[in-house]
């Protein structure tokens, strides 16, 4: 039986259990007795009972069953070959059984390896059915005894309150857990990273090549992760991008706010917006189907050399993505200026652009920093304009006719088909991961500080 | 009377006025400001078009597929009619190509002759000839896609005017392809196999089967998670909460949530969701999970913002008639906020679409030639599939990636129409 079927018969089970507690309040209420809790609320009560313990249980079940059925096999496997054996290794080993165990069998397996494919099929199976039995019985049981709790006096609507109380209150620290989560892998992994890469020399290393050899006695480089010319990368595309969103973000917000006439403003806002909602994939293919080689020709007509996946062309269109990031921003900022401040200066003779730049621009200042901020660090975790247009070799550079590389572009190189745990390659991911997740974070919290500080200035 | 005393006040001031330098310069300073406010709109918006047209022009080839239509003569014998599955159709196809072109007989010729055609040919003969096991024996048509080069050719994308070298078809191949063209063999319909096909190493192949129903799966979790779990953890906040340190806490945790790099998502998908809980690798559950905790925030934004909406009259009024505060959310005043919680609902599902580092990270962009079972077979999403076409070097892939992106815009207007139309038509100004 899969999961989805037993769901469903817990499901049912809850809505039996829904109209026999309803039921039964009715007949309460049939005495004429004045009931604390109308007889919906009973039948509510019931339900729950019923139907949250077994379902959160069939939740965990399966979120644990495959560990726990790993850990058994592995356990049981004879020493010649578990023995020394390294998590990678471990896991073919693994996925080899499991293969067996489906039927897909390929040249002559070792005896034991057959052995524990009939064991792992063995184990499925009790544990689904376990699983079933166990979920059933749980909620069978919460049935009958949330129906021996219902009588006259039962406060059932405090309970079922209660219970949808803290239903809530999980589903809201769920989102901390996201955090958490976020935190705790990418702390850990960078600790497994950190322990092979000293952090002194990560931070603060001239050259990034990650290629570690890949046996032993390969000549290759040894793998150096010094990430400054990544950091350096990242902050280069970003800066180009900026250059390009903050002045056409700006002055289009300007014109938007002060000088256009409402039907221009209501046509041009949302198809600024539009630029916001188009997915990166979407700019990063533009980026090298237009933009890029527009850019190569360009500069080879003036005779200088362009590398094709120049840091000018991924920082361009990373601009163009942020344009409306930063016009809605400072439109926001602008438009929450009191119209006083605008009428105190125009009364004093000043122009429309001196009004702009003498009085809105510093009272707006706060939040348009905020939004520059924001999209600062949108820039600085963008990923597929970079992947796709960016290049792929580490240069310290600040020619922007050629091509860097970024935090990003790494994270999603080195990962990228790639599941081994345990080599110097994957982990540099997660400690490039680290650094981004902290940087972009000190950048959020700072915006909105900002931000939030000045929209109390205003209220 | 007032009138005229402000126009003849008017008249008199410009009367007085020296035309002065300074006073010309500050408002050139004005119009300058208005003309860089509008030379920036005007920028932003020629992207705006330029990305959308280029696109669009690129995406124009993959509306239709070159097709060439042969008779085949399946040889009694050549399959076995109680399993008409194992037959070597690639051998029937290729007699029947050569009766067209009797002269071709070195093997480098023949090569680059069944150049011209798609690999696919011997499955839709295969195919058919599975369907009516009647046709072994007989001859008939059978329409395939032409190869990858025989398509460009058709649509012109192959300058047939430029030296052989430069090209990369052979006038032999030209030569053979304007002799079908003659024929009457080569026809371009629609390209239907863009949408219904899964993927293929061979562009003429290839569609977004696949992707589609991996993008539907993973989309169908990543609701079903994060809109129950976002509604509930916004009512909490914003309903129950006390205020106090732990809900200052989850609220700026949420608004910083939202901000977080889609790729940090990855890694965590990647570290918690396939190496510790071992969920399967490539699998759209795994790929909604990871969605579902990055629409969170998002959603619970936007039923914040529906639910301080409605006003606390509605509230205050349930209380009064005995209601319990859950009694009074969940029958006034989450009903109320249903509209807002929608659109917002819905905005964030199109940005979960659209998303496309995180899944990378989850291994969705693995090549799989066949639309996923269920929620736990590997498959690949609309955004993933398109970096994986757009890193393809065959030329047929360049416009099929315009076409998929412009399949997976025309997603995202619907879903951004319907999120409009519906804050239009059912929001509530109280």
């Amino acid at each position: 039986m899969s999961a989805t079927t037993l769901l469903a018969i817990v499901l049912i089970l809850a809505l039996a259990g829904y109209l026999w507690g309803r039921a039964n309040a009715g007949a309460i209420k049939q005495t004429g007795k004045a009931m604390h809790s109308v007889p919906a609320y009973h039948g509510y009560f019931v339900a729950l009972a019923c139907g949250l313990p077994a379902f959160l249980l069939v939740l965990v079940w399966l979120a644990a069953q495959s560990t726990v059925i790993d850990a058994i096999i592995v356990a049981d496997l004879p020493s010649y070959i578990t023995d020394g054996v390294e998590a990678s290794r471990m896991s073919l080993i693994l996925s080899e059984i499991k293969s067996i165990a489906a039927g897909r069998i390929f040249g002559t397996p070792d005896q034991a390896l057959l052995d524990a494919a009939e064991r792992y099929s063995a184990l499925q199976d009790i544990a689904s059915l376990a699983m079933v039995v166990s979920t059933l019985a749980i909620a069978i049981a919460g049935m009958v005894y949330a129906r021996s709790r219902l009588s006259l006096e039962f406060r059932a609507r405090n309970r079922v309150d209660g219970i949808l109380r803290w239903l809530l209150i999980v589903c809201s620290i769920l989102a901390i857990m996201t955090t958490l989560g976020i935190i705790l892998s990418l702390v850990i992994e960078s600790f497994a990273f950190f322990s092979r890469v000293p952090v002194f020399d990560f931070l603060f290393g001239m050259t990034w090549s990650p290629q570690t050899p890949i046996r032993a006695d390969q000549v290759a480089a040894a793998g150096a992760f010094g990430a400054v010319p990544v950091f350096w990368g990242t902050i280069f595309i970003s800066a180009i991008a900026m250059f390009v969103a903050l002045p056409t973000g700006l002055f289009s917000a300007i014109y938007l706010v002060e000088y256009s006439n409402k039907r221009i403003r209501s046509v041009v806002k949302p198809l600024l917006e539009i630029l916001a909602g188009i997915p990166t994939i979407v700019y990063g293919f533009f980026a090298i189907l237009t933009v890029a080689p527009f850019i190569r020709e360009f500069g080879t007509s003036l005779g200088l050399d362009v590398a094709s996946n120049s840091a000018l062309a991924a920082g361009g269109v990373m601009g163009i993505m942020l344009i409306p990031f930063i016009s809605s921003f400072a439109d926001d900022a602008i438009s929450a200026v009191p119209q006083s401040l605008r009428d105190g200066a125009y009364a004093l003779g000043a122009t429309r652009a001196e009004t702009i730049r003498q009085v809105l621009l510093p009272a707006a200042l706060p939040g348009i920093v905020g939004g520059v901020l924001l999209a600062v660090s949108r820039a600085i975790g963008e990923t597929m304009i970079v992947v796709m247009a960016a290049g792929l070799t580490a240069t310290l550079t600040a020619n922007p006719l050629e091509g860097v590389t970024t935090v990003t572009v790494q994270i999603v190189t080195l990962l990228i088909g790639d599941t081994e745990f345990d080599s110097p390659k994957t982990l540099a991911a997660f400690g490039l991961g680290l650094v981004l997740f902290i940087s972009t974070l000190a950048l959020n919290i700072v915006a909105l500080q900002v931000v939030k500080r000045y929209r109390e200035r205003y209220e | 009377m007032s009138d005229t005393t402000s126009q003849s006040g008017k008249a008199k001031v410009r009367a007085w006025y020296e035309p002065d330098a300074k006073l010309s310069r500050r408002h050139s300073a004005d119009k300058r400001l208005r003309a860089y406010g509008i030379a920036a709109i005007i920028f932003a918006l020629s992207m705006l078009a330029t990305l959308v047209g280029t696109i669009a022009i690129t995406a124009a080839p993959a509306v239709t597929q070159t097709m060439v239509t042969l008779e085949v003569e399946v040889p009694e014998g050549a399959v076995d009619p109680s399993d008409p599955r194992g037959g070597s159709y690639q051998r029937i196809l290729n007699d029947s190509i050569m009766r067209i072109f009797p002269e071709v007989d070195t093997p480098r010729e023949k090569r680059e002759l069944r150049k011209l055609f798609s690999n696919g040919g011997q499955y839709a003969l295969r195919d058919k000839v599975v369907d009516d096991p009647s046709l072994i024996g007989r001859t008939f048509d059978v329409t395939f896609p032409l190869a990858d080069i025989g398509d460009q050719l058709h649509k012109g994308v192959i300058d047939r005017n430029l030296p052989p070298d430069y090209r990369r078809v052979s006038d032999m191949q030209i030569g053979w392809y304007d002799r079908l063209v003659e024929q009457g063999r080569i026809s371009a319909p629609l390209n239907w196999g863009m949408i219904f096909n899964a993927d293929s190493r061979f562009p003429e192949l290839a569609g977004l089967w696949g992707a589609l129903v991996g993008s539907f799966y993973a989309l169908l979790i990543c609701f079903f998670v994060s809109f129950p779990v976002g509604i509930s953890a916004a009512v909490y906040l914003e309903e129950f909460a006390p205020k106090n340190r732990l809900t200052d806490l989850i609220e700026v945790n949420i608004n910083n949530l939202a901000a977080v790099p889609s790729i940090v998502f990855g890694l965590l998908g990647l570290a918690v969701f396939l190496n510790f809980f071992g969920m399967p690798r490539s699998a759209p559950i795994v790929g909604g999970l990871v969605l579902s905790l990055m629409t969170l925030p998002t959603i619970i934004i936007a039923t914040r913002a529906a639910l301080k909406a409605v006003p606390p009259s509605i509230r205050e009024a349930a209380i009064g008639v005995g209601a319990s505060r859950m009694q009074t959310v969940g029958h006034h005043v989450l009903p109320l906020a249903m509209p807002g919680i929608m659109t917002g609902t819905i905005i964030g599902l199109a940005q979960a679409l659209g998303e496309t580092a995180p899944l990378l990270l989850i291994g969705m962009n693995a090549f799989i030639t066949a639309a996923p079972d269920s929620m736990f077979n590997p498959s690949t999403a609309l955004p993933t599939q398109i970096y994986i076409w757009a890193d393809s070097p065959e030329r047929g892939f360049t416009s099929r990636t315009s076409a998929a992106i412009i399949v997976l815009l025309g997603f995202l207007v619907c879903m951004n129409a319907i999120a409009i139309y519906m804050r239009k038509r059912f929001e509530r100004r109280w």
